[in-house]
């Protein structure tokens, strides 16, 4: 389950940095936005293997398909999913940096708008890559190869925009907000599209 | 000059590397060419 | 059905050679190594040092004074990003129409175009890389945005060519790589913009071709460079598409072998079965259907 797996590794990954870096703990609140979303992204990685391997597993997904359900409905079940367990990680981790690396929600409605956006490109993206990636043996490996890439402008936007809702950084969040909030319009449309083509030979 | 070694560097790299591959691919070339028949070798047609 | 090498008749001169030359490779190949030539003459020789000076006052941006002989790696490095961009659109135009045309010619030529973008585009960072260390002081740049767009781009095709591996259906493994290949595409604008706004400024030299102020030798061996390097290209992707097309007659021959052999199997199985029954017949108890 996310919380007895998924979370542990995301709160592992803040604890790791702070032992690593070795830093003083104004270095570490300057770091926060970054490590944040590196955790994220990490733990992105998994949720979606772990969905994408219950389905397999369980068939669901034969039985959901033959239901008749057009494509882009079954990729939106899927992408809100890892979406709702992304943002319950998202919610652990902001305490996780407050407490270990003393941040301050400066401003709070950046932040949580920003992770929203942020939040839905990657679940919408990753839920596309998880069906490509699936009835594959390598699967494991080439998920986040193929992800990750793909999701750069998304950790550059939303740690810009965590940068100045956490006031660590004299920046415009709110126009890296919107960069997010584009990718994240992007990657649900093409992935609702590309879900079709996909899904019909798995 | 100035920079030589930067400029045999970069170029070397180059040169070498398309040298490399090109030679892999002449020998996979030779190697599948001689596991197909001879009557399906040819490879001009767009249609499939 | 064999699938091994008969010995070709003589009549088919093209098809006696057991390669993927002909006469089309061989004149790419010469017009090549004649023009990488005359580049590395324009490159080493014909050319001078960019001994500029821009005159912009007192506060001497070292950027802007002429970077000296090392000039002459950008006569490698723009060609071979040239290729890169070539390649990658290539490969982006394929998968459209493998997607749209369902052709796997176009798959071939994608996956082909993949491979050679790849080690183009490393061949790009290295050089560029290079060229950098003793201009820019340093061996990589974060926030540059043509290196940040060039590596994910490099990254993303990795991906792409190792995804490819892992499927062994030819044409799930067209559709899906020709998805994950437009997708990578369609992100090198996004990243390019989000770095581009995140740095506001670039360290990377600024477009040299539209820079007036280059004399004319210099400009005409870049475009020179860039010539011959898209005929290396040609003769890469020639090679490469080939390949791809004997591996794709490999997996369809040894389809079409398995399922004839099933066949004579099974042909086999039934004249058998035919003939078991008509020697029983003739052997044992009456049919009961037989009048006696």
């Amino acid at each position: 389950m996310v919380a007895t797996q998924i979370l542990p590794f995301a709160m592992v990954i803040l604890i790791l940095f702070g032992l690593a870096l070795d830093a003083d703990s104004r270095t570490l609140r300057d770091l926060a936005p970054g490590l944040f979303w590196v955790a994220t992204l990490f733990a992105s990685v998994l949720a979606i293997q772990r969905s994408v391997a219950v389905e397999t597993v369980s068939s669901t997904f034969e039985a959901l398909r033959l239901s008749g359900a057009p494509a882009w409905k079954l990729f939106a079940g899927k992408a809100l999913a890892v979406a709702l367990q992304l943002l319950a990680i998202e919610a652990v981790l902001a305490l996780g940096i407050i407490v270990l690396y003393r941040s301050s929600f400066e401003d709070p409605v950046l932040v949580v708008t920003a992770a929203l956006a942020a939040t839905v490109a990657i679940a919408s993206a990753g839920s596309l890559y998880g069906v490509l990636a699936v009835g594959m043996g390598v699967r494991d490996t080439i998920l986040p190869m193929l992800l990750l890439p793909i999701m750069m402008p998304v950790l550059v936007g939303a740690t810009r925009a965590f940068g100045d809702g956490l006031g660590t950084a004299a920046l415009d969040g709110w126009t890296w907000t919107g960069l997010l909030a584009l990718l994240a319009v992007i990657y649900a449309t093409v992935g609702a599209l590309a879900y079709a083509v996909v899904i019909e030979d798995t | 000059m100035d920079y030589l070694g930067y400029l045999l560097g970069g170029w070397g790299v180059v040169l070498v590397a398309v040298a490399i591959y090109a030679v892999s691919l002449l020998r996979r070339g030779k190697v599948l060419s001689a596991r197909v028949p001879a009557d399906r070798r040819r490879w001009m047609t767009t249609d499939d | 059905m064999s699938t091994t090498l008969t010995r070709p008749s003589s009549t088919a001169s093209e098809a006696d050679v057991a390669s993927t030359g002909s006469k089309l490779t061989r004149v790419l190949g010469i017009a090549s190594l004649v023009g990488l030539a005359v580049l590395l003459l324009l490159a080493f020789v014909f050319t001078e040092p960019d001994q500029r000076v821009f005159d912009r006052g007192l506060d001497l941006d070292p950027l802007l004074t002429g970077q000296g002989d090392a000039v002459r790696l950008l006569y490698v490095h723009f060609p071979v990003a040239m290729v890169t961009y070539t390649a990658f659109s290539l490969n982006a135009i394929g998968s459209i129409a493998v997607l749209w045309k369902k052709s796997m010619w176009w798959d071939n030529t994608a996956a082909a175009a993949a491979e050679v973008g790849v080690l183009f585009c490393g061949l790009t960072l290295a050089t560029g890389s290079i060229w950098g260390r003793p201009i820019w002081n340093t061996w990589w740049k974060w926030g540059d945005v043509r290196l940040m767009t060039t590596t994910i781009l490099f990254l993303i095709f990795v991906g792409y060519l190792a995804y490819r591996r892992t499927m062994t259906d030819s044409q799930v493994r067209a559709k899906r790589s020709a998805v994950v290949g437009l997708i990578g595409a369609i992100n090198i604008p996004i990243v390019y913009k989000s770095v581009d706004w995140w740095q506001n400024r670039t360290l990377h030299q600024q477009s040299t071709l539209r820079d007036r102020a280059i004399e004319d030798l210099t400009l005409f061996s870049m475009i020179f460079g860039m010539v011959v390097f898209l005929v290396i290209f040609a003769w890469l992707m020639v090679h490469r598409f080939r390949i791809g097309w004997l591996e794709h007659q490999i997996e369809t021959v040894g389809l079409e072998a398995a399922i004839a052999e099933r066949r004579a199997q099974t042909s086999a199985a039934v004249e058998d079965a035919v003939t078991d029954s008509r020697a029983s017949a003739g052997s044992g108890p009456p049919p009961k259907t037989g009048m006696n």
